[in-house]
């Protein structure tokens, strides 16, 4: 074995049913290199990644394969052996570092219990060092006030840090890092990842990064495996994998990421990626791919060799690769300007701090304005003061030319009604005990509707956010991220709003979902007309559908034009600063 | 020290409350159907008597006479007599607090560290034996009402099929409860039997939900020990939701003891409380109402501050 990570023909199946989640996962990372494992929520990425510390989650197991981290057999390990190893041979990174500390427990300790455990260092004093020393290198203050706090006095991305120190602290051979930088915004997001290239290129270790961002990807791997439904079907070189992806799946996902670089726009995939025990016969990807043959439906295909360290699994490769791309949606701008949402000199603060200052906006019918920051800029605090979640704000806001009242409760019942806010986290807003039509239609109860038209209502809506109206009767869990969010742009949409307030709404989806989620706001956009307030830190999404863009820095616009202008000529270093942040394909590949 | 006005904040707080309570109860025994004085006489007896009786008890004096003369007398550590006995109110009461304390506290020596047990060790072998049983077995547990509880143990142990316990407690008056030792223990294992499923089942799901956390296994991940992963990462956690219940569970000792203490004959306060609603004994029952509701509002300020001091989140955004 050389050193480094190999897995071999790995397999891991619920325990109940036998069905498998992931198999025929084979990958090798030599030390020193950084592999990304990519593909959508559900398609395995976190289940091989915990298999590389021999790990698997409740109701599930590890049924085949081999796994050697440097010379270490993993899967053959005794539970003892395998806990010796794990945090020392092998670390891992999790997601949420917010859910991921433990609450209680200062960060010094949790950095140093990690080494206590492997008795690093052998002696207090040296793990001590150690300590310091980690915190240093993720370069975070490493005086005793600052290891004493807790995990909720810390930022998000200085949390993150925490983790990779404690990760990196007892010098594993291999590492596997699982979506590190989702929820950080991308100034931060670029920290956190020059911190783990400058980490694992010092350490030599090999790093496994799991993600569904093509883009962070590009900036960081040697290598790329791309999964879906639980099979590698694609592995190259970042290069190979960005300029000649070769599966259509792939070229899906390439074609799909956010670029600020081009022109391109974002195109949505239809349908999700069949879970466990629903995969089809054949290939997994057939029931979503457009070159679909007879005889992608008999075995799943075998890997095809495109150059020496290219391979992928399908059998039309050759065929395919003339293929056209997916058609794309151009967002209509009409030219009418009556406006329907004002905001004059609108500050706002939290208990006389404040966050937001002077602000005017001016929102056209059937317009989009893109609100962009950092996390921290006041975007949100704009949106809930508009939506009259926020009262501590001086100003005027006009709806259709009448002022509004501070609070919602304060607010006429059609006021409240013409603006419908949407929130960043599917899961959090819908209620779990209530069944996806019952959360439609509440806001209809509540204005005093009853019986038939609602009924009539609440199926002309579902058709408008393409779901079937069998989906009234069925429950949040039930649903997946995207078709959540569909449901709450339902829900905003049943009232028949002048304006939708978009906060952060496709931050949690994953990249082929949110590009479908905003071709579905576009369409409705365009269709009734809507006047949309698109807030995101995420600038590249903001391209393909927002009319005009607003930077906010600091509670203050700082910059504001069309969309094209602002992202082509930003004027502010502040913009410019967010453009550069934020990985790109096309600028990054090798 | 942001904790110290925490808690003064609370007993503030808690001195309002027990004030609006005060009221309440003085309202309710205003709004009594019956008399004292017909019920301390009988039905035997001349209206001149009543009358002059009525007239001794203060029961002509205006209603908010009585109520702000009660409140004083509460300030000055007066709490009244008793219209039934005519000894002072913190005499005939104070034997009888200790009594329902000593059941109070050893029920809750015995069911608190039982149930976290329990609990905690439900969790960890979530669905398997130990967890199918014991769930099953608290929730029957549960459901079942203290007094059928009560007279299920006395059949067992005392009457029908075994002969090796007391049914009733006999304590002299002035003699500690463990004189009595044989004679406590149905008691208490009523009370353990009614207080452990709850606070049993509260741990269980407390911890489940915390060892499913990413930090549990997170440290899981570290190559920590389980036993290390359980006391330092998981149970700390589970605690603090768990003290609430815990709380208001043993302030159910002391107020809900009362069916309890009637059963075995036990004289504690939860028995002097039934005496004296049935002898329309005002100035007992006011008493002791207002005791119990002290104990509530304490025990939930204990909870409250137990459960800040071990949330560090709380702890430190304390002002």
């Amino acid at each position: 074995m050389t050193s480094g990570l190999s897995i071999l023909n790995l397999r891991v199946n619920v325990s109940a049913t036998g069905n498998d989640i992931v198999d025929e996962i084979d990958l090798k990372i030599q030390k020193g290199r950084v592999t990304g494992l990519v593909g959508e929520s559900g398609s395995g990425k976190t289940t091989v990644g915990l298999a590389v510390l021999g790990h698997a989650r409740r109701g599930v197991e590890i049924v085949q394969g081999e796994i050697y981290c440097d010379d270490t057999d993993v899967l053959n390990l005794d539970e003892g052996s395998k806990r010796e190893i794990r945090g020392s041979l092998v670390s891992y990174v999790p997601q949420d570092p917010t859910s991921s500390l433990n609450p209680a427990l200062r960060i010094g300790v949790q950095i140093l219990e990690v080494l206590e455990t492997h008795n690093f260092g052998g002696s207090d004093q040296a793990r001590r060092v150690r300590v310091r020393e980690m915190m240093a290198e993720v370069l975070l203050p490493s005086d005793d006030e600052y290891l004493e706090r807790y995990p909720h006095q810390l930022s998000g991305g200085q949390q993150q840090r925490v983790v990779l120190a404690m990760a990196f602290a007892c010098r594993p051979a291999v590492i596997v890092l699982d979506e590190p930088t989702t929820g950080l915004d991308v100034s931060t997001q670029e920290h956190v990842l020059k911190t783990i290239r400058n980490l694992s290129s010092q350490h030599g270790v090999a790093a496994l990064y799991i993600t569904h961002d093509l883009a962070v990807v590009s900036e960081l791997a040697d290598d790329v495996a791309v999964m879906y439904a639980g099979r590698i079907i694609e592995q190259g070189s970042a290069y190979d994998i960005f300029n000649n992806p070769s599966h259509p799946y792939t070229r899906h996902l390439v074609a799909a990421a956010p670029d600020i670089a081009g022109e391109q726009q974002i195109v949505g995939l239809a349908g999700r990626a069949p879970s466990p025990g629903k995969r089809p016969n054949g290939c997994a990807f057939s029931v979503r791919c457009e070159s679909v043959t007879d005889d992608c439906l008999g075995q799943f295909p075998q890997s095809v060799s495109i150059s020496q360290s290219h391979f992928a699994r399908c059998i039309n490769i050759r065929k395919s690769e003339t293929s056209a791309k997916p058609e794309s949606i151009k967002l209509v701008k009409k030219a009418s300007s009556n406006t329907v949402l004002e905001l004059r000199n609108i500050s706002a603060g939290y208990g006389g701090q404040s966050v937001v200052e002077e602000i005017s906006l001016i929102l056209g019918r059937g317009q989009c304005l893109a609100l962009v920051g950092e996390s921290g800029s006041g975007k949100t605090t704009v949106a809930r003061c508009i939506g009259g979640l926020h009262t501590e704000w001086s100003g005027e806001i006009f709806l259709n030319n009448e002022k509004l009242n501070r609070g919602s409760r304060q607010r006429r019942i059609e006021q409240r009604l013409g603006i419908q806010y949407i929130f960043q986290n599917p899961y959090g807003s819908l209620n779990p005990r209530r069944t996806v039509g019952d959360s439609i239609i509440r806001p209809l109860i509540i204005s005093g509707s009853t019986g038939s038209t609602v009924k009539k209502e609440l199926n002309e809506v579902l058709e408008k956010v393409s779901l079937p109206s069998a989906y009234s009767d069925k429950f949040p869990d039930q649903l997946s991220g995207g078709e959540r969010q569909r449901v709450a742009i339902a829900r905003a949409l049943i009232s028949r709003p002048d304006v939708l307030v978009c906060d952060e709404i496709t931050s949690a989806l994953d990249v082929l979902v949110q590009a479908a989620v905003v071709d579905l706001l576009a369409t409705l956009q365009r269709d009734l007309g809507l006047a949309i307030l698109f807030i995101t830190h995420n600038l590249p999404l903001v391209r393909s559908i927002a009319d005009e863009v607003a930077v906010m820095s600091d509670g203050k616009v700082v910059e504001f034009g069309d969309t094209a202008t602002v992202i082509g000529h930003p004027v502010q270093e502040y913009t410019q600063r967010l453009i550069s942040a934020t990985p790109s394909i096309a600028r990054s590949s090798k | 020290m942001p904790i110290i006005k925490f808690i003064s904040r609370r007993l503030g707080l808690g001195v309002v409350t027990l004030f609006a309570v005060s009221l309440l109860i003085f309202l309710v025994t205003q709004a009594f159907p019956s008399d004292p004085a017909q019920a301390i006489l009988g039905r035997e007896t001349t209206p001149e008597s009543l009358d002059a009786l009525r007239q001794e008890l203060g029961l002509y004096r205006p209603a908010v006479t009585q109520f702000s003369d009660w409140l004083i007398g509460i300030l000055h550590g007066d709490f009244g007599k008793s219209f039934v006995t005519q000894m002072q109110i913190s005499e005939y009461i104070a034997p009888r607090v200790g009594n329902s304390l000593f059941l109070m506290v050893v029920g809750a020596f015995l069911s608190v560290p039982l149930s976290v047990a329990i609990g905690a060790f439900s969790a960890l072998r979530r669905d398997r034996k130990f967890d199918t049983i014991s769930s099953t077995t608290s929730l029957i547990l549960a459901a079942i009402p203290e007094f059928v509880m009560g007279t299920a143990l006395i059949l067992f142990f005392s009457t029908s099929i075994f002969h090796v316990l007391p049914a009733i407690t006999l304590i002299d008056a002035g003699a500690a409860p463990w004189s009595d030792p044989s004679g406590v223990v149905l008691p208490i294992l009523t009370l353990v039997l009614a207080v452990t499923p709850y606070v049993s089942r509260t741990m269980r799901a407390s911890m489940v939900e915390i060892l499913e956390s990413d930090y549990v296994e997170m440290a899981r991940l570290k190559g920590m020990s389980e036993r290390v992963v359980l006391i330092r990462h998981a149970l700390p956690n589970a605690l603090g939701p768990v003290f609430q219940v815990i709380a208001l569970n043993l302030a159910y000792l002391a107020g809900g003891t009362v069916i309890v203490e009637r059963l075995f004959n036990y004289p504690g306060i939860g028995s002097a409380l039934a005496d004296s609603v049935r002898a329309r004994d005002l100035p007992v029952i006011q008493f002791l109402a207002l005791m119990i509701a002290g104990v509530y509002v304490l025990m939930n300020l204990v909870a409250d501050v137990a459960t800040v001091l071990a949330t560090p989140r709380l702890r430190t955004s304390l002002k």
